[in-house]
């Protein structure tokens, strides 16, 4: 038994160095010290583990049964030595471990700009981060780079050595955004926005995808990333631009729709707003942005009157098209700068507007209830 | 947006339950069906045949024995894993076929139900029963008590629980389950991304069986803190039931949050609110964060008792007093409560910041600190022991083995970088595989061989117990060791088709670690099947066929219905192996009428009722759902009004039921 | 050990006295402990009205909604029952059957009175056009509010039942234990206002 485990256990190992294990071998910095991480942790554990294994076979091979020769102490039970031992010695591993997460983690958030491209090369002032807004459609990715105003679907390229700054959303459900050769993955959301920072230093086309369950055309969301020189590169922001296809709020909507297993889409220009209107939930029109929402929501809550009335329209949008969480860029601009007023109808301490109040400026003249298409 | 609550084509009568949703039209479900509707068929006139419905009736379904209801629960547990398995070997195969343009044999309708039935089933109706009804059966007996603290309750809960399984399997002929994995994560699970009855059969399944769960949680915290026998003071008590009470902590304070999680979500989906929505306000964060407030203590509620049996078998096989006792009790309570504040290494992805990913990292890796303590101290309980290697202890040391190969890869987990890297891949799955099945299903592996003669009064055949253990064993090796690579060759979870023709070999040597596991089961099923052919040969005339150290042995295999005649008065940890070493005499005579607890039909017509009233709600049959809320309402009242709920076991059938035993004992001396 | 253990001859191993636990010694902790686990469930509805409590999706806030005068009777209605139900335990103390139904029924009609005045709230709110559908903060308000009124109703059915009980077999132990219980579910459900008074009334209003 004890070989059979001894097999089983050390085969991984050798099985492991002998395929292509894109985490153990990723082609970014990033994705390099997160596996330096990993592979650390492991060595840490393994101080403890393979003792512990070992002991486990021997002593259960030395004390079977059989063995008359071994010691047989029935009522031993307690050893406080031992016992400090056996608590101290994890404790230590995971003192060490612990500093390393914490050290590792603050390191590698994903939100922290870049210090470096490689880990022999910092990074220079002149070597602006390539900026790219990511969307999770069903069942695709949309990529838009603003500074080139050009888009793509399901085909992403970079800079070789270059870094990038991912700014992502989502439009319906929740994905993660991974490219394994790259950083680790990120969750994308609806209404909500995530960063990441990467960078590749290697040329090559590898393979991104979604890696959170996102429904029926989940297997299908795949997209390659083409890592070139700086020319190519610009050859493939002009392969975009000549491309027909413009994305505007009208083509997005019709993008959005679900589809499975998309084929590279290219698009010549985008609309600059679109980006935020997807994010803020409010690309199709006359929804409500989800930061005006926001804004409104502040002064609400600070005992303000509502400045103007959201028409009906505006307020009761298809639900599934405005949001709730502020995205942390808009958010922050907004809603502290509002000056809180007193209550200007000027109710006493706890006294409430109560049901007297006029409801109008929040839900028109009519009430929202008695519109059933609006649940 | 318009909700199919609202939808005008549901009819009064049947709401939106039509002929269409019966999946008639799908060859795979309909040879499904006629399997179950054959074995079904064929249990039923055998069960009519030989006149056991009154004695089912009489002695199993209503009974209020903790000892039955114990074993009824194995029964659902085993059954529900052979669906739960069959999931599994459905997705091997799968994954072992989609490559290179294939698309495999399931359509992404079918195949996102199956992994999401696998999970719910294996965690709430596989592991859940098996683990609930090794407590139920094991933890009265361990301390002395001649039943559970509330036997009504105990057997309304069993029925509660069986009655979310049937609300899941109904799923699999009419309409169809959920398509948004095992923890119905929202957006997708809101009423936008999955219009279909999968989620609501989901929550309804849970709700209903999540009534008997916590209930059945309370009522063996509430035994094991007011009816232990004399003498048991907390520090005397066994390891397993040290366990239980910890895992019964955990129900009691976790599964109220999955309840109120899950009633938001329906009132998402059946109300039109905006809890989890992205419109409107709502945060589908927030489902997330509770979800797993909930999901992790569910781990550990699964593990703990496993770690008592361990701590039982080691003890007794190595025929040794458990090393470090208080430290064991200590190591678990730490778990208990640590288990509360790592639930946010589930998402560290979702970018909630470094200090507050680091914060949940290190309190993840703090649990494996108890945890190896538990370890150490199994290890020093075979130091110097005299290992006797039966079945209980050879699973015992299969899950030393396994199980600190997963707790070190769920560490790395834990290491916010490293799981950046690995999360939702299929090295996790391989990881919590690891666990579960070398920590959970090993423990009541182990545990049913342990108990099984307890339970029956006569021992589990060894030689179909030795093949199912190592067709186990080896195929868990292969079929999850492929998943680790493969996590490392970044391969998400989920996924049914796959492009990199070099991934392929990797899933077909899965998948055939999945058939050897198959081979494991069905030597189980044989195991089970030689050991009552040949129960004669195998009988345990003692009740204590492993030498062992606590009270559950001191009684006769089977117990009789009050368990112990006399109640035992405990002086030591191991109270069977005191009183066996200091000239314990079984009592003969003055035995007094016994107390004994009422049968009753009320569990099985509420939790019928209940599952009535689910199926309405899920094919928004409204009248039904009166009807049948009425109905429970009806019947829970009137059963308060039921006085007659107790009687006397008569001291002649006790000093007769013992006489037999003193035969018994003197046939094996 | 409290035990008394002859160690000169053979242990003794078995209490010659039954029954070590008599019938329902363990209700009242068991009910607690249900208590508590049904006290997680408004946990968890408290903790979202925090978290969406502010999003009111461009509508209405507190402020514009709530009643605090229509509140505060609703909140002396509910106090006032559970001190009724106070009067009416302590009758069942000295075994009184016939003042303890009184103050049980009165307990009742203020239970009824509390619920009546809530539906009159919530009628208000959804005619103004304040449905739970029309923003996560009004969805929190009603489930929040709603769970434990829904908690009010069941304790009524049950009040009802128990008085049902009482005068069907009278104050038995059986009866008492369950009085004792649906005592502790009744105060329990003021704790319960009393936090939501505090944290959605009065603090919105703040």
């Amino acid at each position: 038994m004890k070989r059979l485990y001894l097999a089983a256990l050390s085969a991984p190992f050798f099985l492991v160095s002998a395929c292509k294990t894109v985490v153990l071998s990723p082609s970014g910095d990033v994705a390099a010290q997160q596996k330096d991480i990993l592979l650390n942790s492991t060595y840490l554990m393994l101080i403890i583990i393979v003792p512990v294994m070992l002991l486990v076979v021997f002593f259960a091979w030395r004390y079977r049964a059989s063995n008359r020769d071994a010691t047989y102490d029935p009522e031993w039970s307690h050893s406080t030595r031992l016992e400090l031992v056996i608590w101290a010695a994890p404790l230590l591993i995971v003192i060490c471990l612990g500093g390393l997460t914490w050290v590792g983690t603050h390191l590698l958030d994903p939100y922290r700009p870049l210090d470096r491209i490689s880990s022999t090369t910092k990074i220079t002032k002149d070597r602006k981060p390539l900026q790219v807004e990511v969307v999770s459609l069903d069942w695709k990715w949309l990529f838009i780079y603003p500074e080139y105003g050009i888009a793509t679907v399901n085909e992403l390229a970079a800079p070789v050595d270059r870094p990038i700054e991912f700014k992502l959303t989502s439009s319906e459900v929740m994905n993660a955004f991974y490219v394994p050769t790259m950083a680790g993955m990120i969750y994308t959301m609806p209404g909500m926005q995530t960063m990441l920072h990467g960078v590749i230093n290697e040329k090559g086309i590898y393979d991104g995808f979604s890696s959170n369950y996102s429904g029926a055309g989940f297997s299908g969301m795949r997209f390659k990333f083409h890592v070139v020189s700086d020319a190519d590169f610009e050859t493939w922001v002009a392969k975009s631009r000549a491309s027909d296809a413009t994305l505007d709020a009208t083509a997005y909507l019709s993008l959005e729709q679900p589809t499975e297993n998309v084929a590279p889409k290219f698009y010549s220009a985008v609309s600059d707003e679109l980006y935020h209107d997807i994010l803020n939930m409010c690309v199709a029109p006359g929804t409500a942005c989800m930061d005006d929402v926001m804004m409104r929501d502040a002064r609400t809550r600070a005992g303000q009157e509502p400045m103007t009335a959201m028409n009906d329209a505006d307020r009761t949008a298809p639900s599934e098209h405005m949001t709730h969480m502020a995205p942390m860029d808009q958010m922050g601009e907004h809603a502290p700068d509002e000056p809180m007023k007193a209550d200007p109808t000027g109710g006493g301490m706890l006294r409430g507007h109560g049901l007297s109040q006029d409801l109008t400026p929040f839900f028109g003249t009519k009430p929202a209830a008695s519109s059933p298409d609006t649940l | 947006m318009t909700l199919p609550v609202q939808d005008p084509s549901n009819s009064f009568l049947f709401g939106r339950l039509s002929l269409e949703s019966i999946p008639y039209h799908e060859p795979i479900l309909l040879a499904t069906f006629a399997v179950v509707a054959l074995v079904g068929i064929v249990v039923f006139g055998a069960l009519t045949y030989f006149r056991l419905w009154g004695y089912l009736w009489k002695e199993w379904f209503t009974s209020v024995d903790h000892k039955k209801i114990g074993i009824m629960y194995m029964v659902l547990g085993v059954i529900m894993l052979l669906r739960g398995f069959a999931d599994a070997i459905m997705m091997r195969l799968q994954q072992a076929m989609a490559f290179g343009g294939s698309e495999g044999y399931l359509p992404a309708h079918h195949y996102d139900q199956v992994f999401t039935a696998h999970g719910v089933i294996m965690i709430f109706f596989v592991a859940m029963p098996m683990v609930t009804g090794l407590m139920n059966y094991v933890v009265p007996l361990q301390i002395g008590a001649r039943d559970v603290s509330f036997p009504f309750l105990n057997n309304f809960s069993f029925w509660m629980t069986v009655g979310g399984a049937i609300v899941v399997m109904m799923s699999l002929f009419i309409g169809e389950f959920s398509k948004a994995g095992w923890l119905a994560m929202p957006p997708l699970s809101g009423i936008g991304a999955s219009p279909d009855v999968g989620v609501d059969y989901y929550i309804w399944g849970l709700q209903i069986a999540g009534v008997g769960t916590t209930l059945s949680g309370i009522n063996l915290l509430v035994t094991i803190i007011k009816m232990r026998a004399p003498g048991m003071h907390m520090m005397r008590m066994p390891i397993f039931t040290w366990t239980a009470l910890c895992t019964n902590v955990l129900i009691v304070a976790s599964f109220p949050v999955l309840t109120a999680v899950l009633v938001l979500l329906s009132l998402d989906r059946y109300m039109g609110t905006h809890f989890f929505t992205n419109g409107m306000g709502g945060n589908p964060m927030m489902y997330v964060n509770f979800i797993w407030i909930w999901g992790h203590p569910e781990v550990y509620i699964l593990i703990l008792p496993c770690f008592g049996i361990y701590s039982e078998v080691t003890s007794t096989f190595s025929g040794k007093k458990l090393f470090g006792y208080t430290s064991m009790v200590y190591a678990t309570i730490c778990i208990t409560i640590l288990s509360y504040l790592v639930w946010l290494h589930h998402f560290f992805t979702m970018g909630s910041g470094a200090s507050v990913n680091s914060f949940f990292g290190i309190t993840t890796m703090i649990i494996s600190i108890p945890t190896g303590a538990k370890l150490f101290n199994w290890l020093f309980t075979m130091y110097r022991g005299r290992i006797r290697f039966e079945l209980p202890m050879m699973w015992t040391i299969a899950f030393m083995l396994t199980f600190t190969v997963g707790g070190m890869t769920g560490v790395l987990l834990a290491v916010p970088p490293a799981d950046f890297v690995l999360h939702n891949s299929l090295f996790l799955i391989a990881h919590f595989h690891n666990v579960i099945i070398g920590g959970v299903l090993f423990g009541l592996f182990a545990g049913m061989n342990y108990w099984f003669p307890k339970a029956f009064g006569f021992t589990l055949n060894e030689f179909w117990g030795k093949i199912s253990f190592w067709f186990w064993v080896i195929g868990y090796w292969f079929a999850f060791t492929p998943l680790y690579i493969l996590g490392l060759m970044g391969v998400t979870r989920r996924m049914r088709v796959f492009d990199d023709p070099s991934l392929q070999i990797w899933f077909v040597i899965a998948a055939f670690g999945a058939g050897l596991i198959a081979i494991g089961i069905g030597a189980f099923l044989i195991q089970i099947a030689v050991s009552i052919r040949d129960k004669e040969k195998n009988r345990d005339v003692t009740g204590d066929p492993w030498n062992g150290r606590t009270l559950e042995w001191a009684t006769s295999s089977p117990p009789p219905d009050y368990n112990f005649a006399f109640t035992p008065l405990v002086r030591d940890l191991d109270a069977w192996h005191d009183m066996k070493t200091h000239g314990y005499k079984r009592p003969q005579s003055n035995f007094a009428p016994i107390h004994m607890p009422r049968n009753t039909g009320t569990g099985v017509i509420i939790a019928a009722l209940s599952v009535v009233c689910g199926f309405g709600l899920i094919w928004y049959i409204w009248w039904l759902v009166a009807l049948s809320f009425g109905a429970i309402l009806a019947v829970a009242i009137g059963h308060t009004f039921i006085t007659d709920r107790d009687f006397h076991i008569p001291a002649r059938t006790v000093t007769d039921t013992e006489a037999a035993r003193s035969k018994l004992l003197a046939r094996g001396t | 050990m409290t035990m008394t253990v002859d160690t000169n001859s053979t242990p003794q191993f078995h209490l010659s006295e039954e029954p070590h636990h008599p019938e329902g010694a363990s209700t009242m902790l068991g009910f607690w402990v249900y208590l508590m686990s049904d006290c997680l469930i408004f946990a968890v509805l408290f903790a979202v009205y925090a978290v969406l409590g502010h999003s009111f999706a461009g509508g209405p806030g507190p402020k514009e909604l709530f009643d605090l005068e229509l509140v505060a009777l609703n909140t002396a209605m509910l106090l006032f029952s559970s001190i009724t139900y106070g009067f009416a335990m302590l009758e069942m103390a000295r075994d009184r059957v016939k003042p303890m139904l009184i103050w049980l029924v009165i307990t009742g009609l203020f239970g009824a009175a509390f619920l009546t005045i809530e539906l009159t709230e919530f009628s208000h709110m959804i005619a103004e056009g304040a449905t739970p559908q029309s923003s996560a903060f009004l969805s929190a308000f009603f489930t929040l509010v709603g769970t434990h009124g829904l908690h009010v109703t069941f304790g009524s059915i049950w009040l009802i039942t128990l008085i049902l009980q009482v005068l069907r077999f009278g104050l038995t132990s059986f009866n008492k234990r369950r009085l004792m219980c649906l005592s502790l579910f009744w105060h329990f459900l003021d704790v319960i206002w009393i936090g939501v008074f505090t944290f959605v009334y009065l603090m919105g209003m703040i």
